[in-house]
């Protein structure tokens, strides 16, 4: 179990996933959200029977289509990657982890792949109402397909309802709704799916506003907008208000991921909300990690403090409170985590040991030390850091970590604007002439892309070192085969899943061009 | 004691569910099967459109099958789901591999400006015709002739070779079943064309290739259900748990469970029976039985792999590390707590099989064919 491996597997590893999940990414929040606006699209449609809207959602779902394809088959290797690639990961939790992806196939899979049939080939083979009711279903689908893997990241970020159990080496799962109603899960889900939306409305938004630009289909790109418009800016806000819940809770169960991403090295009362910072190399250092520093920060002074803790003189924990521990918050430092976790590794092998011995009065008396609260609360909720060298190896990356987190979040405020002004010139009937604004709108369309990347980016790298937090080590979880194995698989998906993304896209930009079927 | 008898249950219902995606599964390859006959099946441009058409509106339930066969499967036989695809690797980076090249296939391959072209994307549909079934074949294969691995005190998996899952190519057992499964998933698609496509000539044509298809399907399952017979088995001690190799096995399993060998026995005669109304008394039906068949015939294969103390996934490397559905398997409380979920499954399949109704209840032709503007 304390075998040294390769290095290079583990970045490999986290390569060819990182690879994986972004590309996966890319194509899927615009399925969460079109699904949505197709769906309110066709009620339109429905209720008033006006043939014009039954254009503008068969045109949308065209799209949605070509992009619907390559996010299920960038999908699919993202759910066996967790056994090819992390499959000590997977044992150690697949009691917990694998059952919210069960629930998915069951729940949420099948729901969205049978109703997208109908939803495609079914307009002149069902009626109007079961039509309709099939589109709803993929959105809710999609939706729900997000929600339990959602839950499963949620429960890396915050592992929780689980108890260890020493025989088979495994967490287990004790209760399925603490899982399912985590708070991390709760807030990541509707950031999530709303982020999903607000990347939709931008895209639909966008390709309307080139129509307007060509003096073309103006009916057709006036009406998408105000729907896009509409449930843009309503997502838009629900982005801001969901991130901030996130960050909040971030601030609790993941400090150090919330120190990094704001860069706070010092903790203090008062503490201020960078709104835009640059980094630099400073002269202290963590262990033997480089602190960073800024070298120019506008900041809302006091503003960090009343956001995570209610009032300006509650006190933000910043980085070296947590690796150095500190007595007065009661946090205890993370060599002291290590050398508890170490204890309770060294607890798990001797028991393994005994069990392998047939040791059975040896066997009875560390399983009554693992049922106990004390070994649990103090030693064994540490287990992951037997395997951390030196205390600042659990700091993740800063600079990624506050540049993904900053630029997100000036991103999410720049679209509650374009959605708001779009909104403000469609109703005074004076968008078409606004050429500037629909340059704006078409150019904004990688925006959201970008903003929803480095959500992901900053909730993974600022995880680092942990798989799962506190308790295993991406360098633990790795499955044990060679990297030359790794290195070629990695640059197979790459070259094809870039050969699809080039072929989509122009797929795509093809279909805008030849615009809505008459 | 209740709680013994309570989880052992729980491990067999998980087991059965397992078996039921996987059967589904291989009758679902019907659209991989008919994906391979496209540079062959059809005459001109017009059958080939509706051969990709007719199965392009299904692929999504298999794709979807196999998803959720891999979810269930690391939700209720976790070690599996860790010792395979973290050692198998290249078996299952294979199959993913083939999956992912068709997933976009039928949505782009008669788009304009797709850049890579029509023909490179039916070549992905016949990359993963061909080589999907015979994949998951020979994975499945393993099940029964087992796999070089041996697991740490930790439940970690190492595999003993450095072919990570390739060596199962080397097997003769493994490459029957994976061909037998091809020539299944062959036959099924030829029948499923038969039963949706409303086309003479493309149907006649289908009959032939029937009889070409079925005699290699029954030459290489006969050369399985034979090996397996006479093969030896690995069986786990009831009590401890112990891993021995025990002669016979698997004829001994389907003597002491009749009832499976009734419907494997069961699932063989309506498969054929299927390809014999359609080739003897040129019926459209066919697809109809030699699919339940199919579906029986897998799901009994499957219980006597996990049931009755035999190990699913026998170790090659090491007796002791083979996985047995009592080792291998999630905790009490995960199980149950799936076990909930997976009522909802009749309710899935009641939908599913009404969607799909309410999709072919008139046949393909070549007049939908110019008209539809969702069209492959």
């Amino acid at each position: 179990m304390i075998d040294n491996i390769d290095l290079s597997l583990v970045d490999w590893s986290r390569a060819q996933f990182a690879l994986t999940a972004i590309y996966h990414w890319l194509f899927v929040p615009l399925t969460l959200g079109l699904s949505f606006i197709l769906a309110i699209m066709e009620t339109i449609y429905v209720k008033t029977g006006k043939e014009e809207w039954k254009r503008i959602t068969r045109f949308w779902m065209t799209l949605f289509g070509i992009n619907f394809a390559i996010g299920v088959a960038t999908g699919i290797i993202l759910e066996f990657e967790f056994g090819t690639n992390w499959s000590n990961y997977s044992w150690f939790v697949g009691d917990i982890f694998g059952a919210p992806l069960a629930v998915e196939g069951i729940l949420a899979f099948f729901l969205e792949s049978t109703f997208v049939a109908v939803m495609f080939f079914g307009w002149n083979k069902v009626n109007k109402k079961f039509h309709l009711v099939s589109t709803w279903l993929v959105a809710i689908g999609a939706n729900l397909s997000a929600l339990w893997i959602l839950v499963a990241n949620a429960w890396m970020q915050h592992p929780v309802g689980m108890v260890f159990n020493p025989d088979t080496a495994r967490n287990e799962m004790v209760n399925f709704w603490s899982v399912l109603f985590n708070e991390v899960a709760v807030d990541k889900f509707l950031h999530t799916i709303s982020s999903g939306f607000l990347l939709a409305s931008m895209f639909v938004l966008g390709i309307s506003a080139w129509y307007l630009i060509r003096k073309r289909e103006e009916q057709i790109a006036k009406k998408s907008i105000l729907v896009a418009g509409v449930f843009g800016l309503l997502s838009s806000l629900m982005v801001a208000y969901t991130g901030d819940a996130s960050a909040r809770t971030l601030s609790k169960v993941q400090p150090v991921k919330f120190a990094s991403m704001e860069a706070l090295y010092d903790g203090k009362s008062n503490a201020g909300l960078i709104g835009f910072g640059i980094l630099k190399d400073a002269d202290k250092k963590i262990g033997g990690k480089t602190e960073k520093e800024f070298a120019v920060k506008i900041q809302i002074p006091g503003l960090l403090s009343v956001l995570t803790g209610g009032d300006r003189n509650s006190y933000v924990k910043g980085l070296s409170d947590l690796i150095s521990g500190n007595e007065k918050l009661g946090l205890i430092s993370t060599s002291e985590k290590i050398q508890n976790g170490r204890y309770s590794r060294d607890v798990l092998t001797t028991y393994k040991n005994a069990r392998l011995n047939n040791d059975s009065s040896k066997v009875d008396s560390l399983k009554k030390v693992f049922n106990d609260n004390e070994f649990q609360n103090r030693y064994f909720r540490y287990f992951g850091y037997a395997s951390v060298d030196k205390p600042e190896d659990v700091i993740p990356n800063v600079t990624a970590s506050f540049y993904s987190f900053h630029l997100m979040v000036i991103l999410g405020f720049l679209f509650i604007i374009i959605f708001s002004v779009a909104l403000f010139l469609l109703f005074n009937g004076t968008i078409s002439k606004r050429k500037w604004f629909l340059w704006i709108a078409l150019l904004s369309i990688p925006l959201p892309y970008i903003a929803s990347e480095l959500g992901w980016l900053l909730t993974e790298l600022g995880r680092q070192p942990w798989i799962i937090q506190d308790l295993m080590t991406v360098s633990k979880a790795v499955s044990r085969i060679s990297t030359g194995s790794v290195i070629t698989t990695f640059i197979l998906f790459a070259i094809l899943f870039t050969g699809l993304l080039i072929s989509e896209v122009s797929i795509m930009v093809k279909q805008i061009k030849t615009g809505p079927k008459h | 004691m209740t709680a013994m008898i309570s989880q052992l249950f729980l491990q067999h219902y998980w087991w059965i569910i397992v078996s039921i995606l996987a059967s589904l599964l291989v009758f679902l390859m019907f659209v991989q099967g008919g994906q391979s006959l496209l540079f062959t099946l059809p005459r001109n441009n017009i059958q080939k459109t509706m051969i990709v058409n007719t199965l392009g509106r299904k692929w999504e339930f298999t794709f979807t099958t196999l998803v959720t066969f891999g979810g269930a499967f690391f939700a209720s036989f976790p070690l599996f789901y860790s010792t395979s695809f973290g050692g198998a690797y290249w078996v299952w980076i294979a199959i993913l591999f083939s999956f992912t090249i068709q997933a976009i296939a039928y949505e782009f391959r008669s788009k304009p400006n797709n850049v890579l072209g029509r023909k490179t994307f039916d070549m992905f549909l016949f990359l993963n015709g061909s080589l999907g079934p015979f994949l998951i074949g020979v994975a499945v294969a393993t099940f029964f002739t087992g796999a070089m691995f041996k697991l740490n005190i930790m439940n970690q998996v190492r595999w003993a070779t450095p072919w990570y899952g390739l060596e199962a190519l080397l097997n003769i057992r493994n490459l029957t079943l994976g061909f037998a499964v091809l020539f299944l998933a062959r036959i099924n698609g030829l029948l499923y064309i038969i039963n949706t496509i409303d086309d003479d000539e493309l149907a006649e044509r289908s009959a032939k290739a029937l009889i070409r298809n079925s005699i290699p399907f029954l030459i290489f399952f006969l050369f399985f259900v034979i090996s397996l017979i006479f093969s030896s088995g690995f069986a786990a001690d009831p009590i401890t748990g112990g891993i021995t190799v025990e002669k016979f096995k698997y004829i001994h399993n389907f003597i002491q469970m009749p009832f499976v060998m009734v419907l494997f026995l069961a699932g063989v005669v309506a498969v054929l029976f299927g390809i014999g109304i359609t080739v003897f008394s040129k019926s459209h039906s066919g697809i109809w039985f030699t699919g339940s068949g199919t579906i029986l015939a897998v799901f009994s294969l499957f219980i006597i792999a996990g049931f009755n103390g035999t190990s699913f996934y026998p170790s090659l490397a090491d007796l002791q590390s083979s996985l047995t559905i009592t080792n291998a398997s999630s905790s009490q409380f995960t199980l149950k707590t799936m076990m909930y979920v997976s009522f909802i499954i009749p309710l899935v399949l009641a939908y599913i099989w009404y969607a799909w109704k309410s999709i072919n209840n008139s046949k393909i032709t070549e007049e939908e064919m110019n008209s539809e503007e969702h069209k492959y």
